[in-house]
C-alpha cells in the first residue's frame, strides 16, 4: 500500500544495503516515509494520497456501478423509469391541472430536464452521506483516503445520469429542440451539480459517522431543497418577493443553466455565478472538516 | 545492519467509553447533555460523562528492515490498537510513528469483498483496497488465482462460495502484495491445513525477500516458529520485547501463572496434608537443567519434590498434562516397582516422569501434580492445578515428526511412527 509521499518504490529493495546504521539513511533514500502524528498536532490533509491512491477511486466507482445495476432486475430500466415516472406525474399535476406555464419550453422537457438534475444530486448526496456507514469494515479495516468513499458514491450517480439522458436527447428530439453551441456547456453545469452534491456529501457524510440521527434528517432537507428549487417550475412563477431566496440557492443557476444550454436560451449568468462560488466553497470546506474528523471515524463508526 | 524502518515513539492512544455505545452520538444526547451539564457541575460532579481508556501508552519500538516482529497479548492489550495505528486506520493520541515503505495491512480477510460481483471482479476490488496498482492486479491475476485453486469459479458471484473459497480467495490477494512492511492479524487462523501451508511458505518467501513483517496472533507456536523477536503487551504498555521464546514465556507465566518451576519454601504453606506436603514442581531435560521450552525431539521431564510427613503410606505421584486448548493430553501416574504398593518411610523424595521426545505436539501445556493413595483406599493428600507451564517448540530440524511438512498438524501428540511402503507395481 503506498503512502502519502507519492509513488511507490519496487526499487527500494534493490537499493545496495548499507552495513553501517550511519547510512541507514542512505539506504532508506527514495523509499517513501510517512509521518503518522498524534492527534493534537492538527490536521494532516495528506493531499499527496488523494493521488497516490487514485485507482482505488475508479475501483470504488466501479464497483457502486457494478452494483446498483446487478442488484436490480431492471438495471439500467430503472434510472430512466424512476425520472420518467415522476416527470409525467408532474407534467399531470402541474401543468395539466394547475395549468403551470414553463415558458418557452414545452413543460415535460423542462420537468424532465430539472428531475434528471435533481434525481442525480439528492441520490448522490444520499448515497454519499451514508456511504461511510455502510462500509464501515473499508474504514475500520485499512487505510486509504476515506474521502474517496463518498466521492465513489458521487461518481457512480454520473453513470445513472448518463443513461437517463439518453430520454432527455429523445424528448429534445421529440419537442423539436433548436440545438446551439451553447450544448456543450451541458457537461459543465453536470460537473457543477456533482462538485455541489461532492461537498454536501462529505460534509453529510462526516458528520453523519458522529450524529447518526443526521441520517433521518437528510430525506426531509434534501426534500425541502428541492422545493425551493427550480426543478418542477421555473423561477418566473415565484413571486418577486421570494425571487431572493431562489437566487441564493446554489440549485438555481445549475438547473437553470442545464435547461438554457439545452435550449439555447439565455442564461442567468449572475444565477451561475452563485452556483460556482457557492460550490467551490462548499467543496473546500467540506474537505477540511471530513479530513479533520476523518482521523476519528475509525474509533467512532 | 540493517536500517530502522519503523519508529514508534512514546505512542499513547486514548479511548472514549460511552455510557450507551462506543462512539457516535446523536443530536439528541449532545442536546440533553448540553442541558444535563450545568445541573451536572451544580451538583460538583464532571462535565463529562465519559470514562476514557488508555488502550496504547508509551509506546516505544524501532524495528529495522527484514525483521519479523510478533506481537503478543491477552484480548484488549491493545495489539489491535497498535496495528491500527501502524496501518493509519486512527491516529496515535500523543507521540509519533515514522514509517519508511509501503505499508500493507491484513486485519481482516477480504476487506471490502461485495458478494454481488464474481470472484474476478473481487480479486481487483480488494486488490485496489489493499493498496496494489490495477497494472499490478492485472500481471499477477493468473497466479492470484492459481494460488486460490479457484479457476473455475472464478466468474461466479462470490455470494455463493463457501466460506473456505471465500477466504481462500481473499487470502490468495493479500498473499500477492507486496508492502515492504506487512501487517498480520491473526489471518493464519483461516482455511484447511493444505492451504495454511501454502500461506506459511508464502509468508517464509515474503520474509526472505528482505521485508518487514508484523505478526499479530495468538497462536504462539506459529510466532515462535516464524518470528526472532516477539513483544508482549500488557495494557497498553509494552513489558517484554525480545527473543521469541523468552517473551513467549513470559506470556506463559503471566497468563496461567505458572512458570517452569514452582517452589513452597514455607511448609506450612505448602499444598497437602497431614501425610504429604508438595515442596517443589519443576519442568527439566534429560541433564536435569530447569527449562520452560523443549524441543519437540527431546525428551521432557516433570519432576516433583514432596515431604511425607506421616509414615506407612503408600503414595501415587500424579502428573495431569493439558494443552492451551484445554484439551487433557494425558494422565500419568508412578507404576514402577520399586514404590507400587510400598510404605513409605517420613522424610523428603523427589519423583520424576520422564516424556519421550517426538511424542508432544507443539504448543504450550500446564500440568496439574497431586499426590495420592490409592492403597488400601484412594485418598488425595495433595493437589496443585497449573503447577507447572512450559512450551514445546517446532525448530524444524531433522529427526521430527513434521519431516518436510511446515504447515499446521493438528493433534494433541505428534509420535514420530514408523512407516513402511512397499511398492506392489513400479513400472
Amino acid at each position: 500500500m503506498s503512502l502519502k509521499t507519492g509513488e511507490t518504490t519496487e526499487s527500494s529493495l534493490a537499493a545496495p544495503r548499507v552495513v553501517e546504521d550511519a547510512g541507514a539513511a542512505t539506504a532508506l533514500q527514495g523509499v517513501p516515509h510517512a509521518l503518522i502524528r498524534s492527534e493534537e498536532s492538527g490536521v494532516q490533509l495528506n493531499l499527496g494520497d488523494l493521488w497516490a491512491y487514485r485507482e482505488l477511486l475508479y475501483f470504488l466507482t466501479w464497483r457502486d456501478v457494478k452494483v446498483r445495476y446487478k442488484q436490480t432486475l431492471m438495471g439500467v430500466a430503472w434510472v430512466i423509469i424512476q425520472p420518467l415516472v415522476t416527470m409525467l406525474l408532474f407534467t399531470l399535476v402541474f401543468n395539466k391541472i394547475a395549468r403551470l406555464d414553463s415558458g418557452p419550453i414545452p413543460y415535460p422537457l423542462f420537468a424532465y430536464s430539472g428531475l434528471l438534475v435533481w434525481t442525480f444530486f439528492s441520490v448522490a448526496v444520499s448515497s454519499g452521506t451514508n456511504s461511510l456507514i455502510s462500509n464501515t469494515s473499508l474504514v475500520t479495516k485499512v487505510y486509504f483516503p476515506r474521502a474517496f468513499i463518498p466521492t465513489a458514491a458521487v461518481a457512480a450517480g454520473l453513470v445513472d445520469l448518463g443513461v437517463g439522458a439518453v430520454l432527455l436527447a429523445a424528448l429534445a428530439v421529440y419537442y423539436g429542440v433548436h440545438v446551439t453551441w451553447a450544448v456543450v456547456l451541458l457537461p459543465v453545469f453536470v460537473l457543477l451539480a456533482a462538485t455541489l452534491a461532492l461537498g454536501t456529501a462529505l460534509l453529510a457524510a462526516a458528520l453523519t459517522v458522529k450524529y447518526r440521527d443526521l441520517r433521518h434528517a437528510l430525506p426531509f432537507l434534501l426534500q425541502l431543497w428541492m422545493f425551493t428549487s427550480p426543478v418542477v417550475y421555473p423561477v418566473k412563477v415565484v413571486p418577486e418577493r421570494w425571487r431572493w431566496v431562489l437566487a441564493l440557492n446554489p440549485m438555481t443557476g445549475i438547473l437553470e443553466g442545464f435547461r438554457a444550454s439545452l435550449t439555447g436560451l439565455d442564461f442567468d449568468w449572475r444565477a451561475v455565478a452563485v452556483s460556482v462560488a457557492f460550490a467551490a466553497a462548499l467543496l473546500a470546506v467540506a474537505f477540511y472538516v471530513f479530513r479533520k474528523l476523518e482521523d476519528t471515524f475509525a474509533d467512532v463508526i | 545492519m540493517e536500517p530502522v524502518v519503523v519508529r514508534v515513539e512514546n505512542v499513547g492512544k486514548r479511548y472514549r467509553i460511552g455510557a450507551l455505545h462506543p462512539g457516535f452520538l446523536t443530536f439528541r444526547e449532545v442536546l440533553g447533555d448540553a442541558l444535563a451539564a450545568p445541573l451536572r457541575r451544580l451538583r460538583g460532579a464532571n462535565g463529562s460523562r465519559y470514562e476514557t481508556l488508555w488502550a496504547l501508552s508509551d509506546v516505544n519500538l524501532e524495528v529495522r528492515r527484514g525483521e519479523m516482529l510478533g506481537v503478543i497479548g491477552h484480548n484488549g492489550a491493545g495489539k489491535s490498537t497498535l496495528l491500527k495505528l501502524l496501518s493509519r486506520i486512527t491516529r496515535p493520541t500523543t507521540g509519533e510513528v515514522e514509517i519508511y515503505g509501503r505499508v500493507g495491512s491484513l486485519l481482516e480477510v477480504g476487506t471490502g469483498f461485495h458478494p454481488d460481483l464474481t470472484g474476478r471482479e473481487n480479486v481487483f476490488l480488494n486488490g485496489a483496497i489493499l493498496g496494489m496498482r490495477k497494472a499490478e492486479i492485472e500481471k499477477k491475476f493468473d497466479e492470484i488465482v492459481a494460488f486460490s485453486e479457484l479457476e473455475k469459479f472464478i466468474e461466479t458471484p462470490v455470494k455463493f462460495y463457501s466460506s473456505g473459497m471465500y477466504v481462500r480467495l481473499a487470502f490468495s490477494v493479500a498473499a500477492h502484495l507486496e508492502p515492504e512492511i506487512l501487517i498480520m492479524d491473526e489471518v493464519l487462523a483461516v482455511g484447511d491445513a493444505a492451504f495454511q501451508q501454502k500461506c506459511l511458505d508464502k509468508m517464509r518467501d515474503i520474509r526472505r525477500r528482505g521485508h518487514t513483517i508484523f505478526f499479530v496472533s495468538h497462536n504462539l507456536p506459529a510466532v515462535t516458529r516464524l518470528c526472532k523477536r516477539v513483544i508482549l503487551l500488557e495494557r497498553g504498555r509494552v513489558v517484554a520485547d525480545g527473543a521469541a521464546q523468552e517473551v513467549v514465556n513470559r506470556y506463559l507465566n503471566s497468563s496461567w501463572k505458572a512458570g517452569a518451576e514452582r517452589e513452597w519454601t514455607e511448609l506450612t504453606e505448602a499444598p497437602g496434608d497431614a501425610v504429604v506436603r508438595l515442596r517443589r514442581v519443576r519442568v527439566c531435560d534429560e541433564r536435569g537443567e530447569t527449562v520452560a521450552a523443549s524441543d519437540v525431539r527431546r525428551p521432557v521431564q516433570v519432576e516433583v519434590t514432596y515431604d511425607v510427613l506421616e509414615a506407612g503410606q503408600v503414595l501415587l505421584p500424579v502428573v495431569e498434562l493439558y494443552n492451551e486448548e484445554g484439551t487433557e493430553v494425558f494422565t500419568t501416574h508412578d507404576t514402577s516397582p520399586e514404590w507400587r504398593r510400598r510404605e513409605r518411610a517420613a522424610g523428603r523424595y523427589t519423583s520424576a516422569v520422564r516424556v519421550p521426545g517426538n511424542l508432544l505436539a507443539e504448543g504450550s501445556l500446564i500440568a496439574h501434580v497431586s499426590i495420592m493413595s490409592h492403597f488400601p483406599s484412594t485418598i488425595l493428600h495433595a493437589r496443585v492445578k497449573n503447577a507447572v507451564a512450559f512450551q514445546v517448540i517446532d525448530e524444524l530440524g531433522e529427526g521430527s515428526a513434521r519431516g518436510d511438512y511446515l504447515g499446521p498438524m493438528p493433534g494433541v501428540v505428534r509420535p514420530l511412527l514408523e512407516w513402511t511402503t512397499r511398492a506392489d507395481t513400479v513400472e
